[in-house]
């Protein structure tokens, strides 16, 4: 049994996988599956000031080796996600992620302030939701808006701060830097690829909103890239996303510079897939005599 | 709530018309607490996305569930290549069902197209109570008239184009002169376009009526949140989702 234990700004993980924002809801019904307490961490549904509806149905469409989505932020706002479920998340024994979104930097401060009274362990501040009208990919496309968001909610919380980034910039690493000026603890990339799909026979787009975010296994090299040219650009640490299917997987991202790995779209396929990797990660490092997961952070050697 | 997710082998496989498929699948600790109106939720091996497939068979006794599916794209036409003795990857049992009303005397079911399989479970539960109406486009596609009439219900088949069954039109014709006579209720599956049809004529006639909607979906356990469907409750209008808190909602809630 290798040590798969990380510390991500002094927050204690017992392994690194954590399910992402938007696939996992709160965490109940994956728990008809299995214990929480198995998980590295929650990241939770993004949640905003007030109550959001969502996008019009369809919402999915699959694509080969992946998904697009455009679920459009529907959650039901942040005092009944503190009233409601954060409290039921906290008894799980597992570190909680609140996803945090907004329309403006001021809704995202207010949504932040009210957290920073709770005990959530971090905060991830999504600012690449490709789904919604205004905020969400809107600030993280331009270095200006995602430093001013990122700086509002700084001064709104005390908690560990981590920024999710978004992969549709000519340059992550500048987007990734100004929001390390803005007081970012950490960052967390990819969100999903714009996409879109058009169903030839009707000739329309086939999910509602035209276009969506794609994620799953096609998008993972994308990540790796990513992950690895962030890295080598920020100080903070960098929390890795996008198309892991495996525990082979997650070593490669941790390899690209991440010091912790989140699983999205592969919990549709199988929802024991964060468990599953959890698993593989332990197997590969047994077997590669590595007795932590954290000697594997960023060692890949590039050519 | 209990879900199980595992691989369970097929035990049957029929073909029942031109690209639809019945399978029945021996997974006894889902068959047990299967109810009518549920899904469950298959990967197509080599697939990131499950598919949602209605359940058209629940026997507890041999711990079976039978499905019935029609070849839409790839993924069902990779469960379709599946054969007996094969292992199929599932979720289940999900979803909201029908409601069962022991007291009721009478009750119609309808059905259209591949919305005809869910309707078994209820035609087992009713029995001679039940009418089924069943409607298609034409005469290839008719299906499981004759597993309707094995569980006593009476049998009303309609085809668009008249080259099958009783009635030439659509299911709402049958529909009208059974209400008009009389029941408690109607539980419906189908096309949209049939299943708003079907919901105005049953308000219209002041039967309760329940129908089981179709949505793309991803998780198919109520996390994701994709398979949003507009359902008003208390005046309000609101997302609900398919896959969680329904497939089956009541039709009077149903904003079409």
């Amino acid at each position: 049994m290798a040590d798969l234990s990380v510390n991500i700004c002094g927050i204690d993980f017992k392994n690194p996988i954590i399910p992402a924002s938007g696939v996992f809801g709160y965490g109940r019904e994956y728990e008809e599956f299995y214990s929480l307490s198995e998980l590295g961490g929650i990241a939770t549904k993004g949640t905003t000031g007030t109550k959001r509806t969502g996008n019009l149905s369809p919402r999915i469409a699959e694509t080969p080796a992946g998904m697009l989505n455009s679920v459009g932020l529907q959650n039901p706002g942040i005092d009944y996600f503190i009233q409601h479920e954060l409290p039921n998340l906290m008894t799980k024994n597992t570190v909680i992620l609140a996803n945090i979104a907004g329309s403006t930097p001021e809704e995202c401060a207010e949504v932040a302030q009210k957290l920073d009274a709770t005990d959530v362990h971090m905060i991830e501040l999504n600012i690449s939701c490709p789904n919604v009208k205004q905020g969400g990919a809107a600030f993280g496309t331009s270095c200006q808006m995602a430093e001013q968001v990122t700086a509002a909610v700084r001064k709104a919380t005390k908690k560990p701060l981590i920024v999710k980034l978004s992969p549709n910039v000519t340059s992550i690493t500048e987007i990734a830097k100004s929001v390390e000026a803005a007081g970012a603890d950490a960052v967390s990339l990819i969100n999903t690829l714009l996409g879109m799909r058009i169903d030839i026979h009707t000739r329309r787009p086939v999910l509602r909103n035209n276009v969506g975010g794609l994620s799953g296994a096609g998008i993972f090299p994308v990540a790796v890239r990513m992950v690895w040219q962030t890295a080598n650009a920020v100080k903070i640490p960098v929390i890795g996303m996008g198309g892991v299917t495996s525990g082979e997987d997650a070593i490669e991202l941790m390899m690209a510079g991440a010091s912790a790995v989140q699983v999205g779209m592969a919990v549709f396929t199988d929802p024991y897939a964060p468990v599953k990797i959890i698993r593989q990660m332990n197997e590969f490092l047994d077997e590669n005599k590595i007795s932590s997961v954290r000697e594997i952070i960023g060692t890949v050697q590039p050519w | 709530m209990k879900y199980l997710q595992g691989e369970y082998p097929i035990i049957q496989k029929q073909a029942l018309a031109k690209d639809i498929y019945s399978l029945v699948i021996l997974c006894p600790e889902i068959a047990q607490i299967a109810c009518a109106g549920q899904f469950v939720h298959i990967l197509p091996k080599g697939f990131g996305l499950r598919r949602p497939i209605s359940i058209a068979g629940i026997d507890k006794t041999a711990g079976t569930l039978r499905i019935v599916f029609v070849i839409k794209h790839q993924g069902t036409q990779a469960i379709a290549d599946l054969n007996q003795g094969d292992y199929i990857d599932m979720i289940g049992p999900l979803g909201h069902g029908f409601t069962l009303l022991p007291e009721a005397q009478h009750v119609i079911l309808v059905g259209g197209g591949i919305g005809v399989p869910p309707m078994l479970p209820l035609a087992a539960y009713y029995g001679g109570k039940a009418t089924a109406v069943s409607g298609f486009r034409t005469f290839q596609q008719v299906i499981l008239q004759e597993d309707l009439e094995s569980y006593g219900a009476q049998t009303i088949c309609c085809t668009e184009d008249g080259s099958a069954g009783t009635v030439k039109g659509f299911v709402t014709t049958p529909l009208e002169q059974l209400l008009s006579e009389g029941a408690d209720a109607v539980f419906a599956c189908g096309s949209i376009p049939m299943l708003k049809a079907v919901a105005e004529v049953c308000m219209r006639n002041q039967t309760y009526c329940e129908v089981s909607l179709e949505e793309r979906m991803a998780c198919g356990i109520g996390a994701c949140l994709g398979c949003a469907c507009k359902i008003r409750k208390d005046h309000q209008e609101e997302f609900l989702h398919v896959c969680k808190n329904g497939p089956v909602f009541k039709a009077e809630e149903v904003c079409w």
